[in-house]
């Protein structure tokens, strides 16, 4: 006790040093733990790029494939799904709703979505969050066109403004000079892709492709002129995928392999959830990276707090004198000195770990606004009460190296003092 | 440690030789006695084998050849932390200067050596009374609660005595403590000094290069005579 004593005061003693070893092990501390929070929550936010949805439905491909087309609107999709066979399934007994999703075109990089109403009524991500507007409606005409909420703050577009397509997923592609859109709503920021998209109905999706044949486009002067294209008119044949929602959970699994043993086509159903834990765990070898950063820090922290300790010795040889003269053995002077660096140490951990939920607290709406990465506040988790017990074992241990020093001192000096 | 002769004895040397690695001889002690409760001045300039001969007596070195006692215990027969308990418990030591811990209050240094040594603690069961009236005997109870950075020389040469004393250990080894103070401030030194110990039997063993105050001993011992080596 009376070493603890000792410790606490003589680190007091050189507040300078200690408040500077201090602060360096803290913000090794709160970048290693902010690091964690990000990690988590970028995780969380990508786990919740999509919610409510049980299954998500497309042409056999690989479900990694299919995940990234149908929710992240990255990648083409090989081949497209009948609409008879999306009616099926639509009308399915134990279908709830489903959201059609026909891709291919873009506009300025950005992917084009071709959907229902259903989208803006039943898409949800972050567990309930829907379908907002910052301004107008839903695409309900068939050159109507809906902008996310990154599409019109880049391109600086306004409800009413009229824009075209690209045929193809990237520019250079042909222009569908021919049919223009109108700009009927923009939607909220969500920070999942849904911002980087632009959504029209599927009837514009047929009507920019009319006259098409095997993928090229019409002869000019060959093509329907705009006002005889109407929806009645409009047969849609094909879509790229479609999400589903089931009645009750338990029919995701039953329906799942009805699905994926359809004998209309070969379709496949994902579980978004199960995919998108898959893709995650591919791409997390960029956060092992960024662990492995803040680990070094931590250590550079606590090599810091060592060179300050083991300097410092030389100028505490009298210190170490005065305490052998009444007694102390050259091991209270090693233990006296672990004390030191564990104190260091553990207020190291705890000011760091203080001020992360403190940052947290403070910029959780600036981050999300941001970078539309949504970090909650919770509870210190396993692996970071890991990291922090290994830490505050970690300091004491390599306290053991001034300590040594000091002990071997200890017992050279004896009761003299050289300096 | 039974009925031998050295139970009256403070300090019994017998033959005692020490030197550094494979270095020459650099004490060699025939015969050195100081009775219990004798004050003696031990002469020992720079040169003479005085650290070392601190060193042993105080137990942070291990006795080589020949036999060293203090207060009837042979030291030899100490394992080297028995040694520093042993310090902690019988003897009290007061160094030249800079003797106080600069980030303890007067109090804790006072305090220190009685919370380092459990068995020394034990005799004294009333630690806070006996502090406050030995601080207020060396005059220092005024500035218990003090930083000793505010201390003048003077006073934290008599804290530096307190701590030694408290607890009544029955060796006061002092190093030169009185070479910081003025010549009226080392007789008032002492004199305090004295004072104490008598009132425990307190044996003192007292080294200086300056033979100016050798006379207010009982006894001189010259450390340059007495070293053989």
């Amino acid at each position: 006790m009376i070493l603890l004593k000792l410790a606490y005061h003589s680190l007091l003693n050189r507040k300078f040093t200690t408040g500077l070893t201090v602060l360096s092990i803290a913000l090794s501390v709160s970048l290693l733990l902010g690091v964690e929070k990000i990690r988590l929550g970028a995780r969380d936010s990508f786990n919740n790029t999509i919610s409510q949805t049980d299954l998500i439905v497309g042409p056999r491909t690989g479900s990694i494939q299919l995940l990234l087309y149908a929710v992240f609107h990255m990648g083409e999709a090989t081949n497209n799904i009948a609409y008879d066979s999306y009616l099926h399934f639509k009308n399915h007994p134990s279908t709830e709703w489903t959201i059609p999703y026909s891709l291919g075109d873009s506009h300025r990089n950005y992917r084009v979505v071709a959907t229902d109403l259903n989208f803006y009524e039943h898409y949800h991500y972050r567990l309930n969050r829907g379908i907002e507007f910052t301004a107008g409606k839903s695409a309900d005409g068939i050159f109507d066109v809906v902008l996310g909420s990154e599409v019109a703050e880049k391109l600086h577009y306004s409800l009413g403004q009229e824009i075209t397509l690209t045929h193809g997923a990237s520019e250079g592609g042909m222009e569908h000079a021919d049919r223009p859109f109108h700009v009927v709503g923009v939607l909220k920021k969500t920070a999942t892709p849904i911002d980087r998209s632009l959504y029209i109905t599927l009837e514009g999706m047929e009507a920019i492709h009319i006259d098409w044949q095997s993928g090229a486009p019409p002869l000019p002067g060959f093509e329907t002129p705009i006002s005889r294209i109407t929806k009645d008119k409009i047969k849609i044949t094909q879509i790229t995928a479609f999400l589903l929602r089931t009645k009750s959970r338990v029919q995701a699994l039953y329906l799942q392999r009805e699905i994926d043993e359809f004998s209309g086509e070969p379709l496949l159903a994902v579980m978004p959830g199960v995919a998108l834990s898959q893709l995650w765990q591919g791409i997390s070898y960029a956060e092992d990276g960024l662990r492995l950063v803040s680990a070094f820090v931590v250590v550079s922290g606590l090599l810091g707090m060592l060179i300050a300790l083991y300097t410092s010795l030389n100028e505490r040889r009298r210190e170490m004198a005065i305490l052998r003269a009444v007694g102390a053995r050259p091991s209270h002077v090693l233990v006296l000195l672990v004390l030191e660096s564990g104190l260091i140490t553990w207020a190291g951990a705890f000011i760091g770990t203080l001020s992360v939920y403190l940052l947290l607290l403070i910029a959780q709406p600036l981050i999300e606004n941001e970078f539309g990465l949504f970090l909650p506040v919770r509870a210190l988790s396993e692996t970071e009460y890991l990291y922090l017990g290994v830490l505050m074992l970690l300091g004491p241990v390599l306290g053991l190296i001034p300590a040594w020093k000091a002990y071997r001192n200890a017992l050279a000096d004896g009761l003299t003092i050289r300096v | 440690m039974n009925s031998s002769p050295s139970r009256e004895l403070a300090v019994d040397i017998e033959n005692l030789r020490h030197r550094y690695a494979s270095g020459p001889l650099v004490l060699h002690i025939p015969k050195l006695e100081v009775a219990r409760g004798e004050r003696v001045f031990l002469f020992g300039p720079s040169g003479s084998g005085k650290t070392t001969l601190l060193g042993l007596l105080a137990g942070v070195l291990p006795p080589q050849e020949g036999t060293i006692r203090v207060l009837g215990q042979n030291l030899s027969a100490l394992s080297p932390s028995d040694r520093d308990s042993f310090r902690g418990n019988h003897l009290g030591y007061i160094f030249q200067m800079f003797n106080l811990l600069p980030y303890l209050s007067v109090k804790d240094n006072i305090r220190l050596s009685v919370d380092l040594s459990p068995k020394r603690r034990a005799r004294l069961p009333a630690c806070e009374k006996a502090l406050t009236a030995l601080a207020a005997s060396l005059g220092i109870e005024g500035l218990l609660d003090r930083s000793v950075t505010e201390l003048s020389v003077g006073q934290q040469q008599r804290v530096a005595v307190a701590r030694a004393l408290l607890g009544s250990p029955e060796l006061i080894v002092a190093d030169e403590p009185t070479s910081s103070l003025d010549y009226d401030h080392r007789g008032r030194f002492l004199e305090l000094l004295f004072a104490e110990c008598r009132k425990t039997n307190a044996t003192v063993l007292f080294v200086s290069h300056d033979r100016q105050l050798e006379s207010l001993f009982d006894r001189c011992v010259s450390l340059k005579e007495i070293n053989r080596a």
